[in-house]
């Protein structure tokens, strides 16, 4: 009883607190499971604008917030080429968008995006969201910060948010890939089995 | 047992220079260290995993907790330091207390974060929180939590608030004193 008392005392206290207290990044906001994804138009590093209406053939997407300068999304750059590299023959390609606020972080400015991308032999878009109005929509909070969009009827409807795998630190020990299993789901017509996970990631820099 | 256990802490304290300290070994001695070596001991590091790192999360005692989570190479983590600090240092004898949890990559842990933390001369509590599979522990964090660092809790007893958000000093010490007296 006592418990129950104190439970419902803390969930009071929580909710208090709660609506007093002014979030000051965009988690709760931004798309939810089954949502339709708006289309957007970001400059590629070759100067070009790209748009997902561009890829007339594709099935889906897999959006993938990342940048040059956080340690977690450096780690997955070569796997986040991997994905690339597999699930584009096959319909969902990566399009890589660079959310920071590039005076706070010149380290990801449009030339040191070109330099990064060349190095590493990034084999996909990698845009930069120069105005920061692309990422709150997605709401993607840290880099990288995985959506999966497949194309509908109906729209790009987002079928996964989250984290790549399950191991940051060693590509080789991870367990379970959360990306490959969401996008083999959806192309063998399947519901997704895991549609969001967490990870520790680099705050968005505003 | 215990008298093994008061060995292995002793052995920790005097070999803690050279070796490199295990979770194992750390969670069995934590409550002897905590009482022999103070938290400015950084020569040592304390290493957990999420099960190792829970019993920070609730202690129930009549302190007030704060638990930043944080790393080296998080520059608005390594900006707001400072802060909690300076807020430990004010109120630690209002029985506050400040812990910071590392994510620091293993790799790193000798060549960047015991530096950082012998440089800054950290007076607050720093522990490591090693632990890859973020996904089932972030959300026993705080189901709140998306993941992004800094990070902060504060509870003390039931009462607790999560932030996932970055700190003035001003704003750190408002939001502590919703739990002081």
């Amino acid at each position: 009883m006592s418990k129950t008392v104190k439970l419902i005392t803390l969930a009071c206290v929580v909710l208090f607190i709660g609506a007093f207290t002014i979030p000051s990044n965009n988690v709760g906001d931004g798309y939810k499971i089954g949502d339709i994804a708006e289309d957007f138009s970001l400059e590629n590093i070759d100067g070009k604008m790209v748009s997902l209406s561009d890829y007339k053939d594709a099935k889906g997407f897999i959006v993938t917030f990342t940048c040059n300068t956080c340690p977690y999304a450096v780690m997955y750059e070569d796997r986040i080429i991997a994905l690339d590299k597999k699930y584009t023959p096959k319909g969902y390609p990566v399009i890589a968008i660079m959310p920071n606020n590039t005076s706070i972080k010149p380290g990801d400015n449009m030339d040191a995006m070109k330099q990064r991308a060349a190095s590493k032999g990034f084999t996909f878009p990698y845009l930069i969201d120069a105005k920061q109005e692309v990422f709150p929509k997605f709401g993607a909070t840290r880099t990288p910060h995985v959506f999966i969009l497949d194309k509908t009827e109906s729209g790009l409807v987002v079928e996964y948010i989250g984290a790549i795998d399950d191991n940051y630190k060693d590509a080789s020990a991870v367990n379970t890939k959360y990306v490959e299993n969401a996008v083999d789901a959806l192309i063998e017509g399947n519901e997704v089995p895991q549609k969001e996970t967490r990870a520790i990631g680099c705050s968005i820099k505003v | 047992m215990k008298l093994k256990v008061l060995g292995v802490a002793i052995l920790l304290m005097v070999s803690c220079n050279t070796k490199k300290t295990d979770s194992v070994a750390i969670n069995e001695v934590k409550a002897e260290i905590k009482v022999e070596a103070p938290s400015t001991d950084i020569q040592g590091l304390e290493i957990y995993d999420f099960e190792g790192l829970k019993p920070f999360l609730n202690e129930d005692d009549d302190k007030i907790h704060v638990i930043n989570f944080w790393a080296t190479w998080c520059r608005p983590c390594v900006k707001e330091l400072p802060y909690f600090e300076a807020l430990y240092e004010k109120y630690k004898d209002n029985d506050v207390e400040v812990v910071l949890v590392s994510l620091d990559f293993p790799h790193q842990f000798e060549s960047k974060l015991k530096p950082f933390i012998k440089e800054k001369q950290l007076k607050s509590k720093v522990i490591v929180l090693d632990d890859v599979d973020s996904n089932s522990w972030i959300p026993q964090v705080d189901k709140d939590w998306s993941g992004s660092i800094p990070a902060t809790i504060i509870y003390k007893k039931g009462k607790r608030s999560f932030f996932e958000r970055s700190f003035t000093y001003n704003e750190l010490e408002n939001a502590l004193k919703h739990f002081l007296n």
